[in-house]
């Protein structure tokens, strides 16, 4: 179900890289309680407009808005604490376990650190709570980004591709998961190169090419 | 703001603990440098040389550049930097805690070499001991001095050359400071006015890293 106020409005977004356009005038509104899925091919964007979201990446013109916070003039600061992030890098310190990076992450926003235990039992991680982030599986680590935002609790969550090397069970696994989110009143949205996927995933998927939006099935 | 800069800086410590860099390397690479420098000058005037101190902050300098390059490529991998922003710290929170982990590398490292230098330079027990002090304080200034501009250069095209570039001519005081205020205690003279410009140089540097450390993580 899906709420009545925008949590992304975009209009006309530009985002420039050293003169270089990462997005060209990107028009865009995303309903809060949604899942949306952005897909196109290498270098159409995704990525950008999902940093962008993120407040990671400066806004060079145009108008955004999200969360209500203005990505031009807004504290892109107080924004950031309000989404969660996943990066396809990889988004961890490798020489800290899987239990020391979420305390480090609970620590930092003021949560318990008693919820570590379940969200680690919620990903599937228990097993591996005590091994440094660098010796997990590709997978793992993905499972490890979800415990990450599950103990954030953002109100978007951006997750940029988080299909790669998962396999199918990791597939379901997040599908599942996101469901869950979404079901639960956050609005995620997803980067993902696979058509079949992103079609599977939701009903809306926001088609990129060249930095600007070129199809949007809503 | 206190309470992320000990957040940040227990978790720097805990990564150094935990991939041991500084053991297995840093400090090796310090203590063969030491080494060097006492070869360099001779067994006939290791001894009896003056230049003691100044090597021993000249081996620390290049110790010193290698654990500001390790400081940041901690959060340098773009996946990490990322994450570590949407939690919003307080930048100054972080400047202090980065700091201050650096500061406590630089201490445990400058003990090593100071040992290093009273073996293999015969550098007065008793000067060195005295020296401690001021040692602390411009080890400190050199932390966050580090770090500020450790943070200007992190993820940037050659970064690890940039560093020591952009670092050498704030240094530069410190190590003269720090170098006097050494003889002084081995020689004998005045310390105190030496003492007073490493403690000024480190309140300003921890102010402007307080004050700019948010923008230059932005940039």
């Amino acid at each position: 179900m899906t709420g009545d106020i925008d949590v992304v409005r975009l209009r006309d977004a530009v985002v420039l890289s050293n003169g270089f356009p990462l997005l060209s005038g990107v028009d865009l509104a995303i309903p809060s309680g949604s899942l949306s899925v952005v897909t196109g091919a290498n270098g159409a964007g995704k990525t950008s407009l999902l940093r962008l979201l993120a407040g990671l990446v400066p806004l060079t013109s145009g108008v955004a808005t999200v969360a209500g916070i203005d990505l031009a003039e807004g504290d892109l600061r107080q924004l950031r604490r309000r989404v969660g992030w996943l990066g396809h890098e990889g988004s961890f310190y490798d020489d800290l376990s899987v239990r020391e990076n979420l305390v480090f992450a609970a620590r930092a926003l003021d949560r318990p650190t008693g919820e570590i235990g379940s969200v680690v039992e919620r990903v599937g991680l228990t097993h591996r709570i005590d091994t440094t982030t660098r010796q997990l599986s590709a997978g793992q680590r993905r499972r490890l980004g979800l415990a990450w935002l599950l103990l954030r609790r953002p109100e978007l969550w951006l997750l940029d591709e988080p299909y790669a090397s998962l396999d199918d069970d990791g597939r379901t696994f997040f599908d599942g998961l996101l469901g869950d989110v979404v079901a639960g009143g956050a609005t995620v949205v997803v980067s993902a190169h696979d058509p079949l996927r992103s079609a599977a995933l939701s009903p809306r998927t926001i088609l990129l090419a060249g930095g600007r939006v070129v199809n949007d099935s809503q | 703001m206190i309470r992320t800069a000990l957040l940040v800086a227990a978790k720097d410590l805990r990564i150094e603990l935990r991939s041991r860099v500084l053991l297995w390397q840093v400090v090796p690479f310090g203590v063969m440098a030491l080494l060097l420098s006492g070869l360099a000058l001779g067994p006939a005037h290791a001894g009896s040389s003056s230049a003691g101190p100044g090597l021993f902050y000249l081996v620390t300098l290049f110790v010193a550049l290698l654990m500001i390059n390790r400081s940041q490529a901690i959060e340098s991998t773009p996946g990490t930097r990322a994450s570590v922003a949407t939690l919003g710290l307080d930048p100054a929170g972080v400047f202090l805690g980065k700091s201050l982990a650096l500061c406590v590398e630089l201490w445990a490292t400058g003990l090593v070499l100071l040992a290093g230098a009273i073996l293999v330079l015969h550098t007065a027990l008793h000067g060195a001991l005295v020296a401690l002090p001021s040692i602390g304080v411009t080890l400190a200034a050199m932390a966050a001095a580090g770090t500020l501009y450790g943070a200007l250069t992190a993820g940037g095209d050659g970064a690890a050359t940039l560093l020591p570039v952009l670092t050498l001519p704030a240094f530069a005081p410190l190590l003269i400071a720090g170098e006097r205020s050494f003889s002084a205690a081995l020689h004998g003279g005045a310390l105190w006015e030496w003492w007073v410009i490493l403690a000024v140089a480190l309140v300003v540097y921890l102010a402007i890293g307080v004050l700019l450390y948010g923008v230059l993580e932005e940039s």
